[in-house]
């Protein structure tokens, strides 16, 4: 009986190890196959888009994309980098786009006068874009009347 | 006294006189020199603990060339005359350091709109000279800039507008600009 017992315990334990050597070399994921207890290479930089003309949008609700550089942009409770071109009050002079009507609702559907809490983080939604090649494929076409 | 005991009691004041004024003119450069660095900039906690932290994110910090823009780069004049009005000017700085009118965030960030309006005065004044000294815009080729700046500095430069104009923020964190730009902040004026 206790010989029995010690038999199982060997052969899971041994078979324990063996799985965790089958899945530590074969860690894979979309971003490379490499092995756990290896240094990896740095993946390569990516480099942000040059400044360039607004970007095509692929549904009708999407959150524009940024088509310029943010660096060094920031937005604080005190001042919003971004809303120094594209407010209602700049976006002439600075020739930029203003933001949407909808940014300055109010959870509860209030108008406000000025832009809401809630939209006032502007990288939750619009994002600048980079030379990253997509990890799959994308498939997503624009609906009809965005194609033409 | 004998026209010769003269003529060596002249000179030899002169050359006294001389060699003073290369001690007293040497050390007060030597002054001018020794606080005209980042390190004394940083020495007083005030500026380390809130606007160096700041700064070290920037592009002035460190970018693809490595060249730095320190604190006296953008504060201090180059020139001889307008360096030593600034330098006395900074005595201020002294007595409020004394004070304590800025050692805590807290109040750093009560009067930073105040300090920031100073900056911006004087940059305004002096065409933003402490940029043009490192930037000079008949050297900027437009073309290999982003699309954004050459249509904002061909059209600003035409009209008279300078680089603190558009460049507010460049170093350090603004303050609240609710009263310069409200529609570039939070507050909701009218708003229930
Ligand atoms: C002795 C400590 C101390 C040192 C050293 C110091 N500062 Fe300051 N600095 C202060 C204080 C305190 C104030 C706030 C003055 C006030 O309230 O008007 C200040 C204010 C300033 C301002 C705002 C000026 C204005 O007109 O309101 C600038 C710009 C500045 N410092 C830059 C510098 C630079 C550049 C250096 C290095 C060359 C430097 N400081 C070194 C303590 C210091
Ligand atoms: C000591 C020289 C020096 C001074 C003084 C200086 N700069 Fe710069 N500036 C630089 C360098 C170096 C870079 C980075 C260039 C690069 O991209 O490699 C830079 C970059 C910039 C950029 C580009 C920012 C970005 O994100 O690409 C702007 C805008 C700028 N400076 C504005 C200013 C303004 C406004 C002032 C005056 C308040 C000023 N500079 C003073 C040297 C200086
Ligand atoms: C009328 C507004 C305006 C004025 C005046 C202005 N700039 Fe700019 N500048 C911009 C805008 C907009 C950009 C692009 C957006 C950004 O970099 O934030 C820019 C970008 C830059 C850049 C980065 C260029 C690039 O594309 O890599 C530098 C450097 C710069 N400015 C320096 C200066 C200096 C120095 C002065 C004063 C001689 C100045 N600017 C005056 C609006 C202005
Ligand atoms: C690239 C130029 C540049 C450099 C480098 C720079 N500053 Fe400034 N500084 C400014 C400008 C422009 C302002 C005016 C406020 C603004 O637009 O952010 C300012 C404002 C300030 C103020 C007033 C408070 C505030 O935040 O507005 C202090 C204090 C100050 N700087 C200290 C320093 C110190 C200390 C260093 C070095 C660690 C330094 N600065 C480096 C450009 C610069």
């Amino acid at each position: 009986m206790k010989m029995q017992a010690m038999l199982k315990m060997v052969l899971l334990g041994g078979a324990l190890v063996c799985t965790t050597q089958v899945l530590a070399n074969h860690v894979q994921s979309l971003r490379g196959d490499s092995d756990l207890t290896e240094d990896t290479m740095a993946p390569e930089v990516k480099y942000y888009n040059k400044d360039g003309l607004p970007l095509d949008r692929d549904y009708v609700q999407q959150p524009p994309l940024i088509p310029h550089k943010i660096d060094g942009y920031r937005i604080t409770k005190k001042h919003n980098k971004c809303l120094s071109c594209h407010s209602w009050k700049n976006y002439k002079r600075m020739n930029a786009t203003k933001i949407s009507q909808t940014h300055f609702e109010s959870r509860d559907g209030l108008v406000l006068a000025n832009v809401s809490a809630r939209r006032y983080f502007c990288v939750q939604c619009h994002v600048p874009q980079t030379n990253a090649k997509p990890l799959v494929e994308n498939e997503f076409q624009p609906v009809e009347i965005l194609r033409h | 006294m004998s026209t010769s005991k003269i003529k060596k009691y002249g000179l030899a004041c002169l050359s006294v006189g001389v060699v003073l004024g290369i001690i007293l003119w040497g050390g007060f450069n030597w002054s001018m020199e020794l606080t005209n660095n980042e390190q004394f900039c940083i020495s007083c906690h005030e500026m380390k603990d809130n606007v160096y932290q700041e700064y070290k994110t920037t592009v002035h910090y460190s970018n693809r060339s490595g060249v730095r823009a320190t604190c006296p780069d953008c504060h201090v004049p180059k020139e001889w005359i307008h360096k030593v009005i600034r330098k006395i000017r900074a005595s201020n700085e002294l007595y409020h350091k004394v004070m304590g009118t800025i050692d805590t965030r807290e109040k750093f960030e009560k009067h930073r709109l105040e300090l920031a309006k100073h900056v911006w005065k004087t940059m305004k004044e002096t065409d933003s000279r402490e940029c043009r000294n490192c930037h000079k815009y008949d050297y900027m080729d437009y073309p290999s800039q982003g699309r954004r700046a050459i249509k904002q500095h061909m059209k600003g430069f035409d009209e008279g507008k300078t680089c603190i104009d558009c460049h507010k923020g460049i170093a350090h964190e603004l303050p609240d600009m609710s009263e310069i730009d409200p529609s570039a902040t939070l507050l909701e004026h009218g708003a229930q």
